[in-house]
């Protein structure tokens, strides 16, 4: 028996190191530079692709004219809608590049340039002249637009409203209600490392490689072998190492797409690495959210309705419909609800999947709502949250398979010291500092996909996992690799892991925190497939051509009969400066309820830099837009502001117990996510008790704050 | 990137002929600025004179009792400068209040006076902007700029100055050696930047081929006491909102002998706020002495929507930090006295 399957902890063997804080195992390669990214791989003959990217937001191009480039020295091919291989499908129009003369975005790629070097192709990039037919963009979200729409389901396949009791009646008759809008902005995920392919066709063109940076080797695959008309077969996708993705490496951006034609153009290899600037069109971002929020409550400080309903945009060529309002259908009981998104189809780049896509703008809006309402009944906002705690999840009925909310509440108020706070804002002075605390819940889906995996021993007592897993720089590494030791109860340095790579049993993605869940789901049920095979067929005697058995998950069946989700409590103390409304966080402490731990290290990394990440998005983060242009014109980091260390003070991260054999086997639930979720409502939350100013447009910046200091 | 030639000079009086024939070229500092420029395809100079390591790295002390800084000089050496910390606070700060530490183990005293604005429009070469082409147009006026200026501006650019030294240098009458085809000559910081009026590419007095070779520091003795104020989006790695150095003389009995003021953030150049001091002079150092001398200096501010924050942002902290310098002197001198 694996001790995966024995539920207490002092049953677990020598062999397992699951709950332990173990050193990343990638960590000696990554420092020493021995770890290959995707635009590090050698290989002979490489050329460099560099896009042209539009300068208008709608219309279509009229000509180009790339003679100048193409005289250039070194210049090998200029690529349009002219000459550009057709594609046979697509997942979704952003990565159809040149495929015909209209352009639906600032910044799309309307032509690229092939040449021997990068700097050759970025200086003919620059020659190349492009005329356009410009028509009149849309480029606003507007709350009142008379444009807006329903989509079918928000992302990735959840119903796009919820309706149950009546709203309208539950805030007519309430004691106490709120009625406000909540508003975040546009942000982009800006992982360290840019977006990057290098695509290597075979001589017969029959074989085509590809080293890219992603999330998921098997769904890259599949895109590019269907839009280039392949059999998946013939495509193989290298991702060992990954310097970040933030959602943004989860599907194929147009980069992937110039890489394989421009490598099928010259009949070389081809790579593409996006620069920072371009980054803020092609690679995915977060809608704007518009955000009202609605409650009503009794006397008794009871919930009678919550009600969320969401604008945000979306592009005219490609939807992505942001889960926004989700969380707000499970997070408190009250017998009258609702949930509405709409959106606007706008001349912008197409928005995608960005650090809990939904949960995180949508728990700031319900956060800071119910924040105002504690204050609105006289309650102490844990007291609040407390009273309004479902038993069932309210909207399925179903039961919560763990539900660690309360307890991330209670454990939090002890550690941060909450039960001293004096509710009243602007109180509290430190010379010009104005000091004060908040809190906020957080919440993430806890779920796993199919996935398979394959564990193989050799005769001398080696073990070889292999699944094509991803590490984004998240620890899968070392996570994957306890998992593996524990369920076939040998020592970690017997087990070699191999991931990244579609050679490798197909596997889930590494996104909306389910890759270890999916990952060691089937890792589990591959080492005890082998260990069963090794004692039933061989007597526990590897034989001398070795083992190997593999596994291939299905869907959780669990997901039908429970309400599966994580949780947190995130507490923040803040001091604003009176005379220039600059905002510090001296200390944030988060207490987080996610299944049973894998890694003590690499999972407290995840969840501080998730935290962070959170202070980030409350204080800095804004792509900023300018109509007239229909572009972010925020195009790098001295502008789009990330926190630095100095903005990031004492970071406690802290769990409860939790093992939910419900979610995974392994009892873990995700922890990619969660961190990030309910930071920035902590943080408003606390600025609003420093200050008594209530900031409800993110980011939190001292123009917002100065007017009503002074 | 376009291609271009690199040649490293060998002494200034070479670098100045180098350049001199080469009518696109321009000098190299530290390349902190200039290269990200190459690459954004907004620089395009078909010479790079590399001056980063002529023998201007000194820091010396002149016969009057004030400072000599080579141009080259580091910013992070210059920081670190024990006479900079001890008799300029207010510059050493500012320095230490710019980038980060590994830029500033790059960037030059040269290259830190002429690093052009960070205007996004300038910045995007897709973009019309025209400090970049002129006649193109000023997208910032309609569009973002927050950290543009409302002091100085004109119809044609508000893009503000971005750095945090020669707001110092500003305050502290600095004056530059320049070395120009014709020989050399010294130039009052005050005058070397110029508003932007219809001609907003032209940002200094310098001509074609005009090398820096060094800012000389006076002795002014009072910039013991002086401070370097910056309020930024954030608590470290931004360009400022609004920035103050100062430094304040008082009196026994609290009157104000003399002021330096300067703003940054707020204008195409560094801000010399000599209305600021006029008022200062004679006058009690108290809160409301300092409120109005940031009024009058602020009087003439014409902000836009999207920057009129910095209006109060700077009379805050304008007030603010002359406050805590009045407190610093005071403590100077009672602890004297007792
Ligand atoms: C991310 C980032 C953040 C930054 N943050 C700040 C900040 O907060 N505050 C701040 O003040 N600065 C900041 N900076 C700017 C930094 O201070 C400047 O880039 C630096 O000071 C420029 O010096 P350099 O020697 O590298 O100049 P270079 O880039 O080499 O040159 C800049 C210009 O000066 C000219 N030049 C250089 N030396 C001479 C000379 N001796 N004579 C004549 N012309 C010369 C060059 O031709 C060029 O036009 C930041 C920069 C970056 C990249
Ligand atoms: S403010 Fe100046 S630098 Fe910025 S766009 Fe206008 S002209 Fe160009």
């Amino acid at each position: 028996m694996t001790n995966l399957l024995t539920p207490t902890k002092e049953t677990a063997s020598a062999n397992s190191t699951l709950g332990a804080a173990l050193d990343r195992i990638d960590g000696p390669k990554k420092v020493t530079g021995a770890a290959t990214y995707a635009y590090e791989h050698a290989v002979e003959h490489v050329t460099y692709a560099f896009p042209v990217q539009s300068t208008i937001a709608k219309g279509r191009i009229a000509a180009i004219d790339a003679r100048a480039a193409l005289a250039l020295p070194g210049v090998l091919a200029v690529l349009s809608h002219e000459n550009a291989p057709r594609l046979v499908a697509t997942d979704g129009a952003e990565m159809a590049i040149f495929q015909s003369d209209a352009v639906a975005y600032h910044g799309q790629f309307v032509a690229a340039v092939v040449a021997e070097t990068i700097e050759t192709a970025r200086q003919a990039a620059q020659l190349v002249t492009v005329h356009y037919e410009q028509q009149p963009h849309e480029a606003v979200l507007r709350a009142e637009s008379a444009d807006l729409y329903k989509p079918d389901h928000v992302n990735p396949f959840y119903e796009t409203d919820t309706e149950s009791g009546d709203i309208e009646t539950a805030l007519a008759q309430a004691a106490v209600t709120l009625d406000q809008t909540y508003t975040t902005p546009a942000e982009h995920n800006n992982p360290l490392e840019p977006h990057t392919t290098l695509a290597v066709w075979s001589d017969d063109g029959a074989h085509l490689t590809l080293y890219d940076a992603n999330q998921g080797a098997y769904r890259i695959r599949d895109t590019v072998a269907q839009a280039f008309g392949l059999a998946p077969e013939q495509v193989r996708v290298i991702s060992p190492y990954i310097g970040g993705a933030f959602g943004s490496k989860a599907r194929v951006h147009p980069q992937v797409v110039l890489a394989v034609m421009a490598a099928q153009m010259v009949r070389r290899p081809a790579k593409v690495a996006l620069t920072r600037q371009q980054m803020f069109s092609v690679a995915g971002y977060r809608t704007p959210t518009i955000q009202r929020i609605r409650l009503a409550a009794g006397a008794d400080g009871k919930l009678t309705a919550i009600a969320h309903d969401v604008i945000e945009q979306t592009a005219t060529i490609q939807e992505f419909a942001e889960q926004t309002a989700l969380a707000t259908r499970m997070m408190y009981a009250a017998p009258n609800r609702r949930t509405t998104h709409r959106l606007a189809r706008l001349d912008m780049p197409v928005p995608a999947f960005m650090r809990a896509p939904g949960e995180c703008p949508g728990m700031f809006a319900l956060e800071s709502a119910m924040d105002e309402m504690a204050l609105a009944c006289g309650l102490d906002p844990i007291e609040f949250r407390l009273r309004n705690e479902p038993q069932l999840d309210p909207e399925t009925g179903r039961p919560f398979s763990t539900r660690g909310l309360v307890a991330c509440l209670q454990e939090g108020a002890r550690r941060f010291g909450w039960q001293q706070r004096d509710p009243r804002p602007g109180l509290r002075r430190d010379g010009r500092w104005l000091v004060g605390t908040g809190v906020a819940a957080s919440t993430y889906p806890a779920r796993r996909r199919p996935s398979s995996a394959r564990v193989r021993v050799e005769s001398d007592g080696r073990y070889t996992v292999a699944i094509a897993a991803a590490d984004l720089g998240t620890g899968a590494w070392t996570a994957l690799t306890q998992i593996a030791a524990d369920a076939l109860d040998v020592p970690l340095a017997r087990v070699h892991l191999e991931i990244g790579d579609t050679a490798l049993p197909a596997a889930q993605i590494a996104g909306g925190s389910m890759g270890t869940t999916s990952w060691g789901a089937a890792i589990v049920e591959a080492a005890q497939a082998l260990r069963k095979r090794l004692h039933e067929e061989y007597h526990d005697i590897v034989p001398a051509a070795g083992l190997e058995a593999t596994a291939e998950t299905g869907d959780n069946p669990a997901a039908q009969q429970f309400a599966m989700h994580a949780y947190g409590a995130q507490f923040a103390e803040v001091r604003v400066n009176r005379d220039t409304g600059e905002v510090r966080v001296p200390r944030l402490l988060g207490v987080f309820a996610v299944g049973r731990i894998i890694n003590a290290k690499t999972a407290r990394s995840q969840l501080l830099g998730g935290m962070t990440m959170g202070l980030s998005m409350a204080l800095h983060e804004e792509s900023v837009l300018d109509p007239q242009f229909g572009d972010y014109v925020t195009h790098d980091f001295a502008s789009y502001h990330i926190a630095t260390n100095a903005d990031v003070g004492a970071v406690e991260v802290a769990w409860i117990d939790e093992d939910d054999r419900h979610v995974s086997p392994m009892g873990a639930k995700g922890i990619g996510e969660i961190g990030i979720v309910g930071t920035a409502a902590a943080i408003a939350n606390a600025v609003y008790h420093a200050t008594g100013i209530r900031v409800r447009d993110l980011p939190i910046t001292l123009d917002k704050l100065l007017p009503m200091l002074s | 990137m376009n291609p271009f030639h690199y040649e490293r000079a060998d002494n200034a009086a070479a670098a100045v002929a180098l350049l001199a024939q080469s009518p696109t070229g321009t000098f190299l500092g530290g390349g902190t600025n200039l290269v990200d420029l190459m690459k954004l395809g907004v620089a395009q100079p078909e010479l790079l004179v590399d001056v980063s390591r002529l023998p201007y790295d000194r820091i010396e002390p002149l016969v009057d009792g004030g400072l000599c800084i080579g141009a080259m000089v580091r910013n992070s050496d210059l920081a670190a400068n024990r006479t900079v910390r001890t008799r300029y606070p207010m510059l050493a700060q500012a320095l230490l209040a710019g980038a980060s530490g590994q830029l500033r183990n790059l960037a030059t005293t040269g290259g830190n006076l002429l690093q052009r604005t960070r205007c996004v429009y300038f910045q995007d070469a897709s973009k019309p902007c025209n400090k970049r082409v002129p006649g193109s147009g000023c997208p910032a006026r309609a569009g973002y700029h927050r950290n543009l200026a409302i002091l100085g501006a004109s119809e044609s650019c508000i893009a503000t100055h971005p750095s945090d030294m020669a707001v110092a240098m500003i305050a502290l009458d600095a004056t530059v050696r320049v070395l120009g085809p014709h020989g050399e000559r010294i130039i009052p910081l005050t005058e070397f930047y110029r508003l932007p009026g219809d001609e907003p590419q032209r940002e200094t007095v310098l001509e074609h081929g005009d090398l820096l070779t060094a800012v000389d520091l006076p002795p002014l003795p009072f910039a013991v006491h002086s401070r370097y104020r910056k309020v930024r989006d954030r608590a470290s790695y931004a360009f400022a909102l609004v920035s103050v150095a100062a430094a304040l003389d008082l009196d026994d009995d609290g009157t104000i002998r003399d002021a330096r003021i300067a703003l940054g953030g707020v204008a195409p150049v560094p801000w010399r706020a000599r209305r600021a001091e006029e008022m200062l002079r004679g006058a009690p150092a108290t809160e409301a002495t300092f409120r109005r001398a940031a009024e009058a200096e602020l009087a003439a501010a014409q902000p836009l929507p999207g920057n009129a924050f910095k209006l109060p942002l700077a009379r805050n902290t304008l007030v603010r930090t002359l406050l805590d310098l009045t407190r610093d002197v005071t403590d100077v001198t009672e602890g004297a006295t007792r």
